[in-house]
């Protein structure tokens, strides 16, 4: 483990053991719907409110990947996770459940890269061995905190995302796997002044922008590095905002690049306006498509950037701008 | 933030489709005041009620439908394709109300329901007292 450049980091020996991923309804009628491990018919799960629900999901999420690794919670050393509701709630309350160390971590959809850089440095120090990184959103809970009552009829622009319904969960360890986790970039808090909530892609590509630009120039590395290069949620106007900004600076990551928020729904086929957001959009996609195609060879090298908008209402409507992360981390397949 | 990336971000400002959305907003709003004048009317011909009685016979009816497609999940599906057109009538209204009805049903009914209700049709209302206090003093003072 060493530093590198200016806010990125060498890691040497964390492994990607395995995952679980549980989704939706739209999210498994989606293009990567057979890369999920568990979809719910309904997104109220046999639960009596929206919150519950989303606490089933990631607590299904948990025992998943801990039933495929045939690992026990106490051989757990610790779990590293956040979500986008008040105070974090999911992981606290479901946490109860499990005797293992938990750390909460807020940082909003980048949270799935948060938690696995924050893992990954406890099993690098040689700490632990067995640690858990995790997150969730549910569009329902989400939309309730950030914006309107589900059923309110009030017209949504086209910029507005749709919060994915997902839970991922990531076991990280020492032992040697197929996927080994091999750079992050730990990004900063940028603002490019925009007000509206409701056009989040735009908010944070840049962010992603200075993120990636940032693990380049800290690695010397061009874009060609990778097979492909990922981002959390900016969906359709984020990752337009995003390559117009690559050329502007001569940069090219055209040819491989994409966005978690276009790649896990069908936006021509399904009604969810400008894309995918939330914690679980990047954690689903990373944890749970991602994963698979490096195990099937399809990519060597990926780069995967968890953007984040880092807001609450409250703010918002006292007429701030609004602030955004993103932070990166590298799977490469282990040959 | 530096010059290249202002330009971009002025580039990337998204165009909003207003004379669609104020055509469509025209179209269904003017479906749902029609739908309230049948009403109005049938009650006049056919329930034999006084005009003023029909109309407010008509808004009772218009709300309970604008509650009972709010329940069934449909009004907000209405609502993305007629914008204002939806909002605005007195259906608008009454999705406002029982969608925060609804959202805070888990938190209880006086925690939950009764503290919700008006979160966003509360605006409605207090806009609607102060504007009638406005205009009747205009009115007093006028001596009209």
């Amino acid at each position: 483990m060493k530093k590198v450049g200016k806010q990125s980091l060498i890691l040497d020996n964390v492994y990607v053991l395995n995952s679980g991923v549980t989704v939706g309804p739209k999210e498994g009628a989606g293009p990567l719907g057979k890369y999920f491990d568990k979809v719910y018919d309904d997104l109220h799960i046999g639960e009596k409110s929206w919150e519950k629900a989303e606490m089933k999901m990631f607590k299904d999420a948990i025992d998943i990947c801990l039933n495929k690794e045939k690992i026990m919670p106490k051989d757990v050393d610790a779990i590293v996770c956040g979500d986008l509701n008040n105070q974090i709630i999911i992981g606290n309350y479901v946490l109860r459940d499990y005797a293992i160390p938990y750390l909460g971590v807020f940082g909003a959809c980048s949270t799935s890269v948060e938690a696995m850089i924050i893992a990954s440095q406890f099993i690098e120090s040689g700490t632990f061995k067995n640690v858990l990184a995790g997150t969730s959103s549910h569009n329902a809970t989400a939309e309730r905190q950030f914006r309107y009552p589900t059923e309110y009829g009030g017209q949504k622009v086209n910029t507005t995302t749709s919060t994915v319904t997902a839970a991922g969960t990531i076991l990280l360890s020492n032992k040697m796997s197929q996927i080994k986790v091999t750079k992050a970039t730990i990004g900063r808090v940028y603002d490019n002044e925009i007000k509206d909530s409701l056009d989040m892609g735009r908010v944070m590509s840049i962010a992603a922008f200075y993120t990636i630009k940032q693990h380049f120039d800290d690695f010397q590395l061009s874009p060609m590095e990778y097979d492909l290069i990922v981002t959390g949620d900016l969906s359709f106007y984020g990752k337009d905002m995003l390559l117009k900004i690559f050329d502007e600076y001569h940069l090219g990551i055209n040819k491989n690049y994409n966005d978690c928020g276009l790649m896990i729904y069908d936006r021509n086929n399904q009604d969810v306006l400008a894309g995918g957001s939330g914690c679980g959009c990047c954690a689903a996609v990373t944890y749970g498509y991602l994963l698979e195609a490096l195990k099937e060879g399809k990519y060597k090298k990926i780069l995967v950037v968890a953007t984040g908008a880092l807001l609450n209402p409250i703010i918002v409507a006292q007429k701030e701008t609004i602030p955004s992360i993103a932070h990166a981390i590298v799977l490469e397949r282990v040959e | 933030m530096n010059k290249k990336i202002e330009k971009v971000k002025k580039e990337t400002e998204p165009k909003r489709k207003i004379f669609l959305n104020v055509v469509k907003a025209f179209v269904v709003g003017g479906i749902i005041c029609l739908l309230g004048e049948l009403i109005t009317e049938a009650l006049i011909k056919y329930g034999h009620l006084e005009k003023d009685t029909a109309g407010i016979y008509s808004v009772i009816i218009m709300v309970f439908l604008g509650s009972v497609t709010t329940g069934l999940g449909l009004y907000d599906k209405i609502g993305q394709f007629g914008g204002c057109g939806t909002i605005v009538p007195i259906t608008g209204f009454a999705n406002s109300m029982t969608s925060s009805a609804l959202e805070s049903k888990s938190e209880g009914v006086i925690l939950g329901i009764i503290n919700n209700m008006f979160k966003l049709a509360g605006s409605v209302i207090v806009v609607g007292v102060v504007s009638g206090v406005v205009i009747g003093l205009i009115r007093y003072l006028l001596g009209v």
